[in-house]
């Protein structure tokens, strides 16, 4: 039988806003079958997301949903998890809205290591706004304020949220939308702050900017650059040039959880009362 | 049985306020001279099972605040005027999605950095026109440790009631000074409780206007999912452009504190009665304006005072029946003449407003102000 995402979804609420062809529709599938595979409960799951086209899509999902401000994502969704450390707590946003506006909160949220999985769509551009570039557009790509090229380097985020403390760090593409749902599901589990990376394709403000053709040519691209880690030991730097890893890059499951450690800190303030 | 006296800090009593309104949420991030409700809430949040988080910026401790607020929580904020300005999106956006919650200010010397320790009351404006788009403001404005206590609790219980945040400001002269505070017995002073749906959560709409102007608000985790955003919304919480939903929407939630001025303004009236000479003040400010109406009325001059608690929304139409039996209002502010426009509107040019106005982190002595009072003819 054909999996039934509708029950996941609220009645009513599509057709989506996305483009045809854009990439986060995919990854929207991939995390409603990963929270299907782990039974979650949806009245007790919070999906948290800022401003941008990745943002809108809690607004779709059948649970406690909560569209903030650009880049604001991982502090309310702090707020929400602290107060509420039962609940299921998911972030969901673009790569302008996590690593530009929202890079700070982003960084803090790592840094806590609070139990909350951050799904990034990265779609190299600022979608929703018509194309301006990101912190992870490639140098010397067309954006529309990089009309010359862009001169910017770009965040590789899985490093990023590694240095910053995360304990649990992925990357994933839409290309390889099977591999999605287990990336995210692997993530809600782990108890602390997770993040997966889904590099994805805005067609409609990047791809015609940069030379591609078609949405399959933007898809054959992720498939090109996308490197699973295991097959990655086995090649030399040079083979690795201009590639990108994907699957579990990262997981330390010895930092202790921020909502553990403040159940610690009631604990010792009413020892101390 | 006599009731618990302390003598505290302004700011020590805003915090134990607050924790009598229930306050069980604070994030906030640390800015002189409001620092010690953030470690006050430190210490006593946790005692009670309560959460206090410090954040990475004042942005991330609206959020935090925020998402709180969605889970069921009573959260406090409090900051002072840089942070004040950081957080005006995030006070935009509770005013739209109707999220309750206490933002506590202590007006400092500005704009920018200006004068971290000195006292001001500059960011009386910006409590109402900081954030963009049209949207309610309820602001509070004590002149004492012990007003500081109370006035919190009303804060909470107002945003509650209105479902939207609440703005307590003091000046940086109240927020560190210290009084004898008398405490409410538990149950003394009424708490409002958060008005959550009697529908099942099949049937809830966060802004649904079949229950009133402010539409009962769920919990996340407890059973009801529903949909918040920053979007302009209709009484389901979805995006909405419909013109005439939008236009709705922004006027119930002006309207619904608008209204309801008259249960939201309150104010002293201080030799009011006979007075021809009327200092509107409030804050600290307040406290050399009495002793300046003392004065006066010890040389026969009939002055009085007429002292805002609630700043926003502004008692218009009390100061516009005092117009016409007095000769006219004095209003002697730390900033260059913000409530001094609001009483000009209120006047209608039918008596003059004389301000005084200092910026220099220096109080306003009664002095100055008796020396006004005697200017008026
Ligand atoms: C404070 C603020 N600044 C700027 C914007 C405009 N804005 C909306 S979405 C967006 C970029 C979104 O890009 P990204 O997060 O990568 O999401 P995408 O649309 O690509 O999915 C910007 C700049 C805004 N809404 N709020
Ligand atoms: S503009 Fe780009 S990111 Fe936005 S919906 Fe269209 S394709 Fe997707
Ligand atoms: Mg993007």
């Amino acid at each position: 039988m054909a999996f039934d995402y509708e029950k996941y979804i609220r009645p009513g609420k599509l057709p989506h806003i996305w483009c045809p062809g854009c990439g986060h529709g995919i990854v929207m599938k991939g995390l409603i079958r990963a929270m299907d595979s782990l039974k979650l409960d949806m009245a007790q799951t919070a999906i948290v997301s800022g401003i941008g086209c990745a943002s809108r899509l809690p607004g779709y999902m059948d649970c406690c949903t909560l569209h903030t401000a650009h880049g604001r994502a991982a502090a309310f969704a702090t707020g929400v998890k602290l107060a509420k450390p039962e609940m299921n707590v998911i972030l969901v946003g673009g790569d302008g809205d996590g690593t530009a506006i929202g890079g700070n909160h982003f960084i803090h949220a790592c840094r806590r290591n609070i139990d909350m999985t951050y799904i990034i769509l990265n779609n190299k551009i600022y979608g929703m706004t018509g194309g301006q570039f990101s912190p992870t557009t490639p140098t010397g790509a067309k954006a529309s304020t990089t009309p010359y090229g862009n001169p910017d380097p770009c965040f590789d985020i899985a490093k990023l949220a590694i240095g910053a403390g995360a304990t649990f760090v992925a990357r994933g593409t839409s290309f390889h939308a099977n591999q999605i749902d287990k990336l995210i599901a692997e993530a809600i589990q782990h108890k602390g702050f997770s993040v997966v990376e889904i590099m994805d394709d805005c067609p409609t403000t990047y791809g015609r900017r940069n030379k591609f053709k078609s949405v399959i040519e933007m898809m054959n691209h992720l498939k090109e650059i996308a490197v699973p880690v295991k097959a990655a030991e086995k090649m030399t730097a040079e083979q690795l040039q201009g590639k990108v890893l994907t699957g579990v890059l990262y997981k330390d499951e010895t930092k202790t959880e921020y909502t553990a450690e403040y159940a610690k800190v009631i604990e010792r303030a009413k020892a101390a009362k | 049985m006599s009731k618990k006296v302390a003598f505290l800090q302004g700011n020590e009593a805003a915090s134990y306020g607050a924790l009598y309104a229930g306050c069980n949420f604070f994030a906030g991030y640390p800015i002189t001279p409001s620092t010690e409700v953030a470690e006050v809430m430190s210490v006593e949040l946790p005692k009670i099972g309560g959460k206090f988080i410090q954040m990475e910026d004042e942005i991330a401790a609206s959020a935090a605040m925020m998402g709180a607020a969605l889970a069921g929580f009573k959260t406090l904020d409090s900051t002072s005027g840089p942070g004040l300005s950081l957080k005006q999106e995030l006070i935009g956006m509770a005013c739209i999605s109707e999220i309750p919650c206490v933002i506590y200010n202590v007006m400092r010397g500005g704009p920018s950095t200006g004068m971290p320790t000195g006292p001001s009351q500059s960011d009386v404006m910006c409590a109402k026109w900081g954030t963009h788009g049209d949207h309610p403001a309820i602001c509070l404005v004590p002149s004492t440790v012990q007003e500081t206590y109370e006035e919190m609790i009303r804060a909470f219980n107002l945003s509650e009631k209105y479902r939207t945040p609440v703005l307590v400001m003091p000046d940086e002269i109240v927020a560190h000074m210290r009084e004898r505070v008398v405490f409410p017995e538990p149950g003394e002073i009424a708490i409002e409780p958060r008005r959550t749906p009697t529908v099942p959560p099949e049937q809830y709409k966060p802004y649904d206007t079949s229950f009133g102007d402010v539409p009962p608000l769920a919990a996340f985790g407890t059973g009801y999912k529903f949909h918040v955003t920053s979007l302009n919304k209709g009484q389901d919480g979805f995006p909405t452009t419909k013109a005439e939903w939008v236009q709705a929407e922004e006027e119930r939630q002006v309207r619904k504190v608008e209204a309801n001025a008259d249960d939201i303004i309150e104010f002293e009236e201080f030799q009011l009665d006979d007075a021809e000479v009327v200092i509107v003040a409030y804050g600290s400010t307040s406290r050399s304006a009495r002793y300046a109406v003392n004065e006066a009325r010890k040389q026969g001059i009939k002055a009085g005072m007429f002292r805002l608690k609630t700043f926003w929304p502004f008692p218009y139409k009390q100061l516009t029946a005092l117009t016409g039996r007095i000769k006219g209002f004095i209003t002697p502010e730390m900033n260059l003449g913000m409530c001094h426009g609001e009483v000009e509107r209120a006047a209608q040019g039918k008596v003059p407003v004389m301000g005084i106005f200092r910026v220099d982190g220096e109080p306003i002595n009664p002095d100055q102000i008796l020396d006004k009072i005697k200017e008026v003819k």
